[in-house]
């Protein structure tokens, strides 16, 4: 075995379910603990981003009026496919810098929030919604509704759970999304886009972009067809760049506290509703 | 404009009927800072005018940076010393007693929203003034309940709101900020419309007798500077703000990168639908609610009147017909339906778009009902052959103004209706089950009335999509915007 030459993999870009290198054809290459190359990674354009938000848009109404069971379903399928695949993600993960221990508890709990958020699909519904007790003959309820077209700005730590982490909660509700993953530690979330593609993931239902955000982060928090931005940076300069230029469409700015992914405090259905409307509908009761 | 034939049981006129009771209003009023009423550090009082006459009504003090800060340190004192140590229950007990007391004076509260907006009576003693009660009852009850309302999490209150709200519902709007915000703990600067700062001083006079702890409300009338203040105010954790969509982005854009948190209730420009398959009379009911309430001062207006085609003309003589019998006049007469415009510049604005309208080629149509001379008056007015482009349909024009479109299939119109940077509310009319529902879930807004419109209630939670802004107020949903969760 010793003597085959490895095949080393492309890491591409995921947009609309499909793997296109940047359209400007830049890419960097991301170095491990030792500074030695590992991989050559997509340098998203602006533009790349604003295709990625086509996309979106355009799988967003389909991807809201599936059921809540369907969902929860294709993020399970998810969890399966993760774990079918966890060797390597342990390896990618080594690769960019996490110990074997770290690596395995990495995956395993990446693997147990996709089960975890998946039950929660056709649930939080239930758990947010209220039919209103008002003083006159109508009948008023309030539900959950997805904002749309989600922009996240993945943690750059971690590469895998985090990203994970916050992109189940968008997509589980009807969002969405369009993420630019870790810059140090992308590797993991193009292999998980495989995992997207190979799921049951309609297209454009998750975008991922690799790059960088000193160059994007003004684009995408400004771009007037998103409808929220969740930021996992923790670079204070970065959120006020966002939270200025989210004010050009009154975009919805989630900064989650800064904290461990595999802390319980990450399973909140709260953070479910962060990307949710609230719709009330009233109707008179008579005859 | 022909006159309507006297056996018309329509044509019928009626006697006035003006309310009578004194509403007390001062001459002056001054800041109301740390549960005492005082003079404005700069000395400036503001002349206000009753908007149906244009005389001086009275005068109010202009809170200046030393009147902010002051009621800012007020309400962080009252917020660490006594009210996030004081037991929910108690706190509940307080706003019970707001709400007793505001109960007791509701005619005179009546009057006097009526004076100082232009709001007729009918709306101001029906709406206004019982709906403001019910909100201090309704957040009263959840004070300490707040254990039970947040499964797998404890809410905690964020410390000093300011608050800034608008001209349309002035009582109303105080009631929607503040009720919520005691109950879950906070303490309160809250900043009233420039034009009708009136009756929410009275409700200081009705806070300070409920013996409410000193610097846990606080009133700083003013204009836009002081609003500006308060929200650049290093001392306030949470900015509520009920106003314009521009306003609003302005604050998102102040607040960016100063970690205080804020909802924000924007503009509007709600599509109302009709339905071939709707009952016609009830619709056209419906559309004259959904657009003069209020003389379209509502930021949830129906200001935008999709109907189906093949009814078109009937809702539009049926409209017009209902129209010519709409008594315009003294806010104070009880048979009054649509009163004064706010303030001369809000007129001015009004003026400006109907005029747009008919330079961009749409068809004005207003009765010739009598217009009192003195005052800010506008006639209803309605627009036909309006295309989505046209200014009028695009933009918040804040006055009894309705656009006319119609319609061919329902994907048309949902997609008429969602083509809009706003998002907070809309109208179906249908008598059919499925389509109300069908269509209800497509429109992007946060409030939808079917076969209704304008209604509101404490327990229902109100807010927008989009440009509309964010966050709830009402309901269950309206207490998260006031706390922190913190999981368990």
């Amino acid at each position: 075995m010793n003597d085959r030459i490895p095949v080393l993999k492309t890491y591409k870009l995921f947009i609309n379910g499909e793997f296109p290198r940047s359209e400007s054809g830049r890419t960097y290459t991301v170095k491990d603990s030792r500074g030695r190359a590992i991989a050559n990674i997509c340098q998203s354009s602006r533009k790349d981003f604003r295709n990625s938000v086509v996309a979106a848009r355009a799988a967003q109404p389909g991807w809201a009026k599936r059921s809540g069971y369907n969902r929860g379903q294709i993020l399970y399928r998810l969890g399966e496919l993760v774990e079918g695949r966890r060797e390597q993600f342990i390896s990618e993960l080594r690769q960019q810098g996490s110990s074997v221990t770290e690596a395995r508890k990495e995956v395993n709990l990446t693997i147990d929030r996709l089960v975890y958020f998946a039950g929660w699909a056709d649930k939080f519904q239930q758990l947010f919604s209220t039919v209103n007790p008002v003083g006159s003959p109508h009948f008023v309820f309030s539900v959950p509704e997805p904002a749309g077209v989600v922009a996240l700005i993945a943690p750059e730590r971690s590469g895998l759970l985090g990203l994970v982490s916050l992109l189940s909660p968008i997509i589980l509700g009807g969002n969405t999304v369009v993420a630019l993953v870790s810059e140090k530690r992308p590797m993991s979330a193009i292999t998980f886009s495989e995992v997207l593609s190979a799921g049951d993931v309609p297209p454009g239902v998750v975008n991922l972009l690799t790059g960088f955000r000193s160059e994007l982060l003004e684009q995408i928090s400004g771009h007037m067809d998103v409808n929220a931005i969740v930021y996992a940076g923790e670079k204070p300069e970065e959120l006020v760049l966002i939270q200025q230029q989210a004010s050009l469409n009154v975009k919805r700015v989630i900064s989650p506290k800064a904290g461990s992914w595999t802390s319980e405090h990450a399973l909140s259905p709260y953070l479910i509703m962060e990307t949710q409307e609230v719709k009330t509908t009233w109707h008179p009761i008579g005859l | 404009m022909t006159a309507t034939a006297p056996s018309d049981p329509l044509a019928w006129t009626y006697a006035p009927a003006p309310e009578k009771v004194d509403p007390g209003i001062r001459e002056r009023y001054d800041l109301f800072i740390g549960g005492r009423f005082a003079r404005p550090s700069e000395g400036l009082y503001r002349k206000l005018v009753n908007p149906s006459t244009a005389t001086i009504l009275c005068e109010v003090a202009e809170a200046g940076v030393a009147d902010v800060d002051h009621a800012v340190k007020a309400a962080r004192r009252a917020y660490v010393k006594i009210w996030s140590k004081m037991p929910p229950r108690e706190r509940g007990k307080y706003l019970f007693r707001i709400a007793r007391l505001f109960q007791e004076r509701a005619r005179e509260m009546a009057v006097a929203e009526s004076i100082n907006g232009g709001k007729p009576i009918r709306e101001s003693r029906d709406i206004d003034i019982p709906l403001s009660v019910a909100h201090f009852f309704y957040y009263a009850g959840w004070a300490d309940k707040l254990d039970y309302a947040f499964p797998g999490a404890r809410a905690r209150a964020l410390g000093v709101c300011g608050q800034i709200i608008p001209w349309n519902f002035p009582l109303l709007m105080a009631a929607w900020k503040i009720a919520p915000a005691l109950a879950t703990g906070n303490t309160v600067v809250l900043k009233p419309a420039e034009t009708t700062p009136v009756t929410v001083l009275k409700l200081a006079e009705i806070i300070r007798d409920a013996d409410l702890p000193p610097g846990v409300v606080n009133i700083v009338p003013g204009g836009r500077p002081t609003g500006q203040r308060l929200v650049e105010h290093p001392g306030v954790d949470k900015i509520a703000f009920t106003g314009s969509t521009a306003a609003g982005k302005w604050i998102m854009k102040t607040l960016a990168g100063t970690g205080k948190k804020y909802t924000l209730e924007l503009g509007g420009k709600a599509a109302n639908i009709i339905f071939e398959d709707a009952a016609i009379d009830q619709a056209v009911e419906g559309i004259i609610n959904a657009i003069f309430f209020n003389q379209g001062h509502v930021c949830c207006a129906g200001s935008r009147l999709l109907v189906q085609e093949g009814i078109a003309e009937t809702v539009i003589d049926k409209l017009k017909k209902r129209i010519e019998t709409l008594i315009l006049g003294d806010p104070l007469d009880k048979n009054t339906d649509i009163g004064a415009i706010n303030s001369a510049e809000q007129l001015d604005k009004i003026k400006k778009y109907i005029q747009v309208g008919g330079e961009e080629g749409a068809e004005m149509w207003q009765p010739d009902c009598p217009v009192p001379e003195k005052g800010y008056w506008c006639r209803p007015t309605l627009f036909t052959n309006v295309s989505q482009s046209h200014r009028i349909a695009q933009e918040e024009i804040f006055g009894p103004v309705l656009t006319i479109q119609t319609f061919r299939t329902p994907e048309e119109a949902i997609d008429k209706a969602n083509n809009t940077p706003y998002g907070l509310s809309g109208g179906v009319w249908t008598d059919k089950g499925a389509k109300i529902f069908k269509v209800t879930r497509q429109m992007r807004a946060g409030v939808i009335w079917a076969n209704t419109f304008n209604k509101f209630d404490p327990s229902s939670p109100f807010g927008g999509y989009k440009e509309s802004g964010m966050g709830r107020e009402g309901g269950w949903h309206g207490l998260l915007p006031y706390v922190e969760l913190e999981t368990l």
